[in-house]
């Protein structure tokens, strides 16, 4: 009993970091319709900002919640504009140039801070469920993580930028027709995207090591589900979120985490071949 | 004579210097730079199998190095265990090939797209990178070899020649194989792009939807491009495990598979001699930038790929061609010019 509910905690923590890693990419992806693949390195800024200003002596708190997000939404915003808005179509160069990006940021932050794992103590404490223990921020991610996408969906449904956006992602010209300009929609929702980017890479700070290239062990996975689930933002994003999640936990438990990791890809792959537009393409296909 | 018989001879040319300059190389360099120089050759094949797949295939693949860092693997497992390298190099292309085959079928039958297809190669590097690197553990063993996770395998057994364990390749010798591995499948990846089979992958490169009107099957050809590629990638890991006599993890690693996808950027897609000279380039400035302390090469490679996107999608050799080819056409257009006044100079008189 007390094996399942420490199992089951451990389930709900990895469906609650995927779900944090992929929404900044969801967005951008289902909106934008191209794959940025800096998204390892904005998640990287992310959590570097939570260090460097929480080490000078800002709340935790709000370095993760605060800074980080605001941090890589106005990096995303240069960048936006410097680089990905003459790509526009493109989708092949776009994953092109970000990648360059990716190597950019890396190497910059290399640069500045060195190859040396950095990190801020995980607040909260711990409790224990019988002879197992576990630690209260794991908690904090899974509430955070059903909150951003309750916002997201809130934001999506119910409010006039929520309605711009959807009409822009169904139809760009019929949009512009009517009086929205797509490449300032475009830039507001690379703005968005990057910046959950950045709040989940602050979330993330604490519990893995800080370093330039972190953003390589998250992006496999974060690009996984985002196929796996498809062009709807929300449920794509959830319902990939969810079954890789399981998958991963529960082999990882039967196994060990790299196994885990191996399974869930080969999951993925076989999902892809069966499902080749993704779970919300099959399923939920009007959905958000 | 006309341009196409003058093309053919310059081809034929060129390739007897290229052989040439594998011939005398030896004499004319130091060890070290020739050690060097062996890589190059390895890695300029494993551009060459990006720059067949991506620019004559159409399959943007981002995750070359895993074939390139299974064909190492195996060489390296096969090599310990078999005491001989001649069955080593064949299971160093026919196990990336393989996997090229099963990992292709998902994608190429599943009809995923471009963006996609890029997506999964990604990610199957990264997971290689994952698993191999946890390998560390004693129990993590194919026969007499240990996988030695993120340690690597050391010591791996060179080349021998075909058949004769007691015989193995001295470096200058192995620069011959090297250099000649990379002017053979120049060659044989020219000739297979002359055949039926390539111009059929070009179109289906051009036009996927008409070719598969016409009757081609895009899946399977593509596939078949996919897994030549793949078994190319794997000998250059084979050639490149040799040259250091050494494995790791870090060849599955992020950095080498984006450096692949800028030499070929950078030579010119589309082209076979692109990659590899982009490829030579990038890793002298790569050497160059290791020898100082101000840039990190992550930033510099960031920053020329960015650069190639915006400003010269087409890259280097297009670019000359296409140059050389205005060049060309201006000279003839003068001449022309000259021919006609001095005709109407004559007809005057």
């Amino acid at each position: 009993m007390e094996l399942a509910a420490i199992l089951t905690l451990d389930v709900l923590n990895g469906v609650a970091s995927l779900i944090l890693l992929c929404t900044g990419l969801a967005i951008i992806f289902g909106m934008m319709r191209i794959i940025n693949l800096a998204h390892g390195e904005f998640l990287m800024l992310g959590a570097y900002a939570t260090v460097v200003s929480a080490n000078a002596g800002v709340n935790i708190w709000v370095a993760m919640l605060v800074v980080a997000p605001l941090f890589v939404g106005a990096v995303s915003l240069v960048v936006e504009r410097c680089l990905i808005r003459f790509l526009y179509g493109r989708l092949v160069d776009t994953m092109l140039a970000t990648w360059g990006l990716s190597l950019f940021i890396v190497g910059l932050v290399t640069t500045i801070y060195g190859n040396t794992i950095q990190g801020v103590p995980t607040p909260l404490g711990g409790f224990s469920i019988g002879a197992y223990r576990s630690s209260l921020y794991t908690l904090f991610l899974v509430a955070m993580a059903a909150l951003l996408l309750a916002a997201v969906w809130a934001v999506l449904r119910y409010t006039r930028l929520g309605l711009i956006a959807r009409a822009t992602m169904q139809n760009p010209n019929m949009a512009a027709a009517l009086g929205v300009s797509p490449n300032r929609v475009y830039m507001a929702t690379f703005a968005v995207g990057a910046a959950i980017t950045g709040l989940a890479g602050g979330l993330l700070a604490p519990v893995s090591g800080v370093v330039p290239t972190m953003g390589a062990a998250y992006v496999a996975k974060a690009f996984i589900t985002v196929v796996g689930g498809g062009s709807a933002i929300l449920a794509g994003t959830a319902s990939a979120a969810g079954l890789f999640g399981f998958i991963n936990q529960m082999a990882a438990y039967l196994t060990t985490p790299v196994f885990g990791e191996v399974t869930l890809f080969v999951s993925a792959i076989i999902l892809i071949r069966v499902l080749p537009q993704g779970i919300s393409g099959r399923f939920f296909g009007r959905s958000l | 004579m006309t341009g196409s018989h003058l093309a053919k001879l310059a081809q034929a040319a060129a390739l007897a210097a290229a052989i040439a300059a594998v011939a005398v190389m030896p004499q004319e360099v130091e060890i070290f730079d020739l050690m060097q120089y062996t890589l190059f050759a390895a890695m300029a094949i494993l551009a060459l199998s990006l720059g067949f797949i991506w620019g004559f295939g159409g399959i943007l693949s981002f995750g070359q190095t895993a074939f390139f860092g299974l064909g190492a693997y195996a060489y390296a497992v096969a090599a310990i265990n078999f005491g001989d390298s001649t069955g080593a190099v064949a299971l160093a292309v026919l196990v990336p090939a393989g996997f090229a085959l099963v990992l292709g079928y998902f994608m190429f039958y599943g009809r995923i797209s471009d963006v996609y297809l890029g997506v999964i190669t990604l990610t199957v590097t990264l997971i290689l990178f994952n698993l191999v690197n946890s390998t560390a553990g004693d129990e993590y063993r194919i026969g007499a070899a240990a996988l030695g996770g993120f340690n690597g395998m050391p010591s791996i057994p060179g080349l021998n020649a075909p058949g004769n364990p007691d015989y193995v390749l001295d470096p200058e010798e192995l620069w011959f194989v090297t250099g000649g591995a990379l002017i053979l499948v120049y060659v044989l990846l020219r000739l297979l792009l002359a055949s039926r089979f390539g111009r059929v992958a070009v179109a289906i490169r051009e036009n996927e939807t008409r070719a598969a009107l016409l009757g081609y099957d895009p899946r399977l050809t593509k596939l078949a491009v996919f897994v030549v590629g793949g078994g190319i990638a794997g000998l250059a890991g084979c050639l490149y495990a040799n040259w250091g006599a050494f494995v790791s993890p870090t060849i599955f690693s992020l950095a080498l598979s984006a450096e692949i996808i800028i030499w070929v950027t950078v030579g010119g897609l589309g082209t076979l001699i692109g990659p590899v000279i982009g490829c030579v380039l990038i890793q002298y400035l790569v050497a160059q930038i290791g020898t100082q302390q101000a840039f990190n090469s992550n930033l510099v490679l960031g920053v020329i790929l960015i650069a190639f996107v915006l400003l010269l999608r087409k890259g280097l050799v297009p670019t000359a061609q296409d140059l050389g080819g205005r060049l060309i056409a201006l000279l003839r257009r003068r001449a022309g010019r000259t021919a006609e006044s001095l005709g109407a100079l004559k007809e005057a008189e």
